[in-house]
Parts: structure tokens; C-alpha cells; sequence
């Protein structure tokens, strides 16, 4: 087609006063923005080919780059806005399903930030956790019903497998594949040096980080890639993968060309075959059913590992939270529809879900009439952006969070949002050897231990603010919690006051 | 002593150490004023092909070639660190010539230069701060 009708979303400003002409822009883009004219010796970019990452404005040593939206506008319209007529232009030209990556970018209401804080004052003293201890440990799975005691008065052992957490923190599933060696290398080893987790996510886990396995969290998914007695041996613990926030209700695709060489071993299929996890899982049609895989796994693992079971937050989440805690799973985890992806069709990423906020609310309220809260933890993600959402989820009932896309931020990640051109600039949701070198794990994993430990001191000092030294003391205590600008309906799902009352 | 090392698993291509190389070396305060419109001739060099990569600079060797090549005592190891005393060198080149590893070349000013490390600019050395990616590290190993 002769005619293009897109213009370029993004313009690179380049301040040629600065510029010296080193060329890291050009050597730094896979994209291939940039190069150097020669016949008028200068840097010269090419707008239409901008994803907006960042990579040669954060490497370029003069700071001669910038990159703006372009202001290039079609005749205002609330209805057809610029993105909507460019969709249906890129629709048109390719006859494809429009693809995105990472959360959903609307603007739907973030709940979190309509939440407030309390503080305590006069009555009840606040805590200085510089001097006083704070415990922000805490425990994952199944809690005992009863204290049972033997013939003689002793205590009976009766807890089952529980995960330890030194932060209520995890980092949430990311496969081999859809991100690359040296951001699961850092992931595994912040893990470990932090005392949590992180998730394998549905590709296996490479050779290399079985020595890894005391804080990894190993994923089944509907694809069942990757998995054998090894593997959900290997781990800490076991996660079901029935959904994920940014996609619920459908599967993946992970291409044919980026299963190469290792990524092909790990996930026990043959080298270019494209990986598709189907929507459902075949043999889960009812909460018996996933019982069945719950305890088959529990089998396989010699009852020794907590077993989660991950859904995506939508419309009846509270009832189906209500059934996996009945089936025998140890953990739930709720996926909000902010949560990431490496790859997901635009409509459904941008549609389907609901605000993890409203889903974790109503699932511990639901658990806790139904008297069935301590037979599991909830843990949840999908878009914790710090640790005041964190304070926040604990306030509102979770026992821990997951985090991904404020991990892969940690790491470089700019939410340029197209992790499915396989084509990360900053090595982390690509294959190409060259782009993921861009990575070093050594960098990487301590970028996000920083992160993690500053997160943990601030939890601390809310904590302390409002006159709490565990974490355990937060959960659930929805006292801690006011909402502002919003509505009866919302106040009672969260179940929280309005701020003054 | 910490010296200069390179690990090529890491180094980018991106040749940015040759640029802060060079600016470190400018006695210039602003990077653009130092390198704008010139060709740089740093003291540390990528060498790369076929998608290998990695940065060459002066080893401060212990037995080094070129102190011992030195005709008149403008190479001199001080506290381990091979510098060179500019007005002291005739430009015969003979230090260019009995190097291994190609990490002293021709100053502008007519005479050589190669790295100091940074001793006499910031103290620790421009390459090493300004590699993205630490491919380029300053510590003490174990001499081999």
C-alpha cells in the first residue's frame, strides 16, 4: 500500500547543539530510530519507527535526546478520538487483531488512590520503627481450624505447609520466553537474597535456577509447558494458573520464533512451534475438577508445598474465590485487570476485568461469612505500584502481594508497552542474545532488592504511623482505611468509611 | 592494586567509556564544549566483530613491555600505575610498538598517551562510571 495513514505517535527531538555525535542512540536501537547522515554529519531518526523506550534517552551522555507525543492532531472529537480512528486504520491495512502489551492503560478508577490512611494521635501512640521492632513477616497457606493437643497436654503439630515471607511481596509469574534469561536470573536471585518468591510463570524452569528453588514458586498452566516431577519438586510452592488479569479468559501464544534453544528444552516442546496455552484448562470444568489437579499436585509434591490457585478479578469473583478455598487449594491469588502481559489482544486487555481493589474486598468479605478465610491466604496483583497500595491491599484483606510490572520497571522497563515485538531494548522481554546481554543480572537483581528493602522500610513507617507493629495487625483491619470521592455503593463494597465519618 | 577489567559477556558495543575516555581527558568541565566537532582519540577502545565486543585499555601491567622499552624514561610505574611524562617522551613510539594489547596510541600533541586510570582527573576512572552495563569494572584482583 502506497499510502500510509499513520503518522508517527512519537517525534524524537533531538537538540543538535548538544549532540556529539558519539552514534549510542544508533548502536542502542533495535529499532533502528536513528543513524548518522553522513553527507551532512549528523544523527538523524526515523519518528515512525519510536516505540517510546526510552533506551537512547537514558544512554545518550549529553542529553541531546527527548522523545514527545507528536502534536499532530486530527479535527477534535470526544467520540472518535486520534486512538480510536489510528486503530481502525491498523486494522484495515493488516486485517488483524490489534495486540498490546502491559496493564491496561485506561482510565478506569484506581481505587488505591482514593483510599487514605489513618495515623494515630494523642490516644494511642504512634511507633518509631527506627526503635521499636516491626514485623512485616508473614506466613502463606492453609491456617490451623483448632489447637489440637496429644494424651500428655502437648501440642500437636497440626500446620500445614506454609510459604514465609520476610515482606508481603512477591514477584508475580513471568515465563521464560516472554522475558529473557537475565531478567529471570535477576528475579531469582532478589528473591533469594530477600527471603520471598518469584514465579516461573508458564515456561518451565531453566536448569540453571533449580539451585533457586527454596524461593521459587513453580506455575501449571493450561498449557502444562515445562512441567514434570523435577520441576514441582524443585519449588517452594505450586501455583494453578486458571487466569491472568490482563487476559482473562483466554489463553497464550508465545511464537514459534522466540522458542528457541533453551526456551524449547524448558518448556519440553520442539524448537519453532509456536507455544499455545489454551483458554481453559481441558480437564477443569468445575471446582471438583480443579480439587482433582489441586491434590494430584499435593500427591506429586508429597503434601510438602502449599498449593495456589490463580484467577484473573472478574465480575463473580467472590463466589469463585468462595469454591478454591473449598477445593483444597492453600493459596488464592487475584489478578486485577491492570495486571501485565507480555502479549494480549487490545480489546480484551483493555475491557475485560475488574479493579483488583473492588475483587480483593469482596473476596475477603465473602470468605470471612462463609467462615472459610483461614483455610487460605490471598494474595494479589495486578498493578501494585508501591508500598503504600501495598499498606492499602493488607488493609483491604490480602496476606501478601504480587508485583511484576513495578519489578520489570526495577529492571529498566519503560512501559513503552511492546513487549510483543520481541524487540525489548532494555534485554528484558526478548530473545535476541544481543539485546538481552542489556541486562546484567548483577545490576538487575540488586535494582530490585533496593526496591523491594525501600518499600519494606515505608511499610514500616505507615505501619508505625498508625500505631501497628505487624503486619499481622493490619490485615483486614478496614478501620485503617477512608475512602474519598466515592460512592455508597463502591464505600460498601470496599468496606470502608468515607473519609470525616 | 584495582585495576581496569573488561568483561566482554556484558559490554554492549556502545563505545560510550570512548566518549567519557575522552572528556575525562579533556580537561574540559562540559562534555559537549570537550567533544562537540572533533574526532576523539580516547585511551580506551572497542574492539568488536561479529557481535562480540569488548574495551581495550592499558593493563598496568607488572613487568611492563613498554617501561622497559622506554628510551628515555617517560614511562614510569608509579604505585603500579604505568604514567606517562609527556615532556619527557620524543615520540619514538617504540612503547606503541612492544605493547601486547595495543592500549597505547599517538597523542594529538605528537607524543603518546595511554590510560592512567584516572588518577590524575577524577580518581576513579571516566569508563568504568559511564559503562551502562558494568561491563567495564575497577577492582582488585589477584594478579595472573
Amino acid at each position: 500500500m502506497s499510502i500510509d495513514f499513520l503518522y508517527p505517535e512519537y517525534e524524537v527531538i533531538r537538540n543538535l547543539d548538544r549532540c556529539i555525535l558519539c552514534r549510542a542512540c544508533e548502536r542502542q536501537c533495535a529499532n533502528d530510530v536513528h543513524h548518522l547522515d553522513t553527507d551532512i554529519d549528523r544523527m538523524v531518526s526515523d519518528d515512525a519507527k519510536c516505540v517510546n523506550c526510552h533506551r537512547c534517552v537514558s544512554l545518550c551522555p549529553t542529553r541531546a535526546l527527548k522523545i514527545v507525543k507528536t502534536d499532530h492532531t486530527f479535527k477534535t472529537n470526544s467520540n472518535w478520538t486520534g486512538e480510536s480512528i489510528t486503530e481502525i486504520y491498523r486494522q484495515a491495512a493488516t486485517g488483524g487483531v490489534l495486540l498490546a502489551s502491559m496493564g491496561n492503560p485506561k482510565d478506569f478508577p484506581v481505587y488505591f488512590d482514593k483510599v487514605l490512611l489513618n495515623a494515630s494521635q494523642v490516644t494511642n501512640p504512634s511507633i518509631d520503627p527506627l526503635r521499636e521492632p516491626m514485623e512485616t513477616k508473614v506466613f502463606l497457606g492453609k491456617k490451623p481450624q483448632k489447637i489440637e493437643r496429644d494424651r500428655a497436654g502437648k501440642l500437636i503439630n497440626n500446620l500445614e505447609p506454609n510459604l514465609e515471607l520476610s515482606v508481603p511481596v512477591m514477584f508475580s509469574a513471568m515465563s521464560y520466553g516472554s522475558i529473557s534469561y537475565n531478567a529471570h536470573e535477576s528475579l531469582a536471585r532478589a528473591a533469594e537474597e530477600l527471603g520471598v518468591y518469584y514465579n516461573t510463570g508458564e515456561g518451565g524452569l531453566h536448569n540453571d535456577f533449580y539451585k533457586y528453588g527454596k524461593n521459587t514458586i513453580v506455575q501449571v498452566a493450561s498449557g502444562r509447558f515445562g512441567v514434570h516431577k523435577d520441576y514441582l519438586q524443585a519449588a517452594a510452592a505450586v501455583e494453578i494458573k486458571m487466569g491472568q488479569g490482563a487476559k482473562p479468559g483466554i489463553g497464550g501464544h508465545l511464537p514459534g520464533t522466540k522458542i528457541v534453544g533453551d526456551i524449547s528444552r524448558t518448556r519440553m516442546i520442539p524448537e519453532g512451534t509456536d507455544a499455545i496455552s489454551p483458554s481453559p484448562h481441558h480437564d477443569i470444568y468445575s471446582i471438583e475438577d480443579l480439587r482433582q489437579l489441586v491434590y494430584s499436585l499435593k500427591e506429586a509434591t508429597a503434601y510438602t508445598k502449599p498449593v495456589i490457585v490463580k484467577i484473573a478479578a472478574v465480575h463473580n469473583v467472590a463466589a469463585i474465590a468462595s469454591g478454591i478455598a473449598r477445593s483444597g487449594a492453600d493459596i488464592i491469588s487475584i489478578d486485577g485487570f491492570r495486571g501485565g502481559t507480555g502479549s494480549a489482544p487490545t480489546r480484551i486487555r483493555d475491557n475485560v476485568g475488574i479493579p483488583i481493589e473492588l475483587a480483593l474486598a469482596s473476596v475477603d468479605q465473602r470468605l470471612r461469612e462463609e467462615g472459610i478465610r483461614g483455610n487460605v491466604s490471598i494474595v494479589v496483583g495486578g498493578s501494585i505500584r508501591n508500598s503504600a497500595d501495598i499498606v492499602k491491599a493488607i488493609g483491604l484483606g490480602a496476606d501478601a502481594v504480587y508485583i511484576a510490572t513495578a519489578a520489570l520497571l526495577a529492571l529498566g522497563c519503560h512501559l513503552c508497552r511492546t513487549c510483543h515485538y520481541g524487540k525489548c531494548n532494555w534485554g528484558i522481554a526478548t530473545q535476541q542474545p544481543e539485546l538481552v546481554k542489556r541486562l546484567n543480572p548483577d545490576m538487575g537483581f540488586q535494582r530490585l532488592v533496593n526496591m523491594v528493602r525501600a518499600w519494606q522500610h515505608e511499610i514500616k513507617e505507615m505501619m508505625g504511623g498508625m500505631g501497628i507493629n505487624s503486619i499481622e495487625a493490619l490485615k483486614g483491619n478496614r478501620l485503617m482505611l477512608r475512602g474519598v470521592g466515592l460512592n455508597e455503593k463502591e464505600l460498601e463494597i470496599l468496606g470502608i468509611k468515607h473519609a470525616g465519618e | 592494586m584495582k585495576r581496569i577489567y573488561v568483561n566482554e559477556k556484558w559490554c554492549l558495543g556502545c563505545h560510550l567509556c570512548e566518549y567519557y575516555c575522552a572528556f575525562a581527558n579533556s580537561g574540559q568541565q562540559d562534555m559537549i564544549k570537550a567533544l562537540k566537532d572533533i574526532q576523539i582519540n580516547p585511551r580506551i577502545r572497542i574492539e568488536e566483530q561479529n557481535g562480540i565486543s569488548f574495551a581495550v585499555s592499558c593493563r598496568h601491567c607488572e613487568e611492563p613491555l613498554c617501561v622497559k622499552g622506554c628510551i628515555t624514561g617517560a614511562l614510569t610505574m608509579h604505585e603500579g600505575v604505568i604514567v606517562v611524562d609527556q615532556s619527557k617522551c620524543v615520540g619514538c613510539y617504540t612503547c606503541i610498538l612492544s605493547c601486547p594489547y595495543g592500549a597505547i596510541m599517538p597523542a594529538e600533541e605528537g607524543v603518546i598517551q595511554k590510560c592512567e586510570l584516572c588518577m590524575e582527573n577524577s580518581g576513579s576512572p571516566a569508563c568504568v562510571t559511564g559503562c551502562p552495563n558494568q561491563a567495564i569494572i575497577y577492582e582488585e584482583r589477584e594478579y595472573v
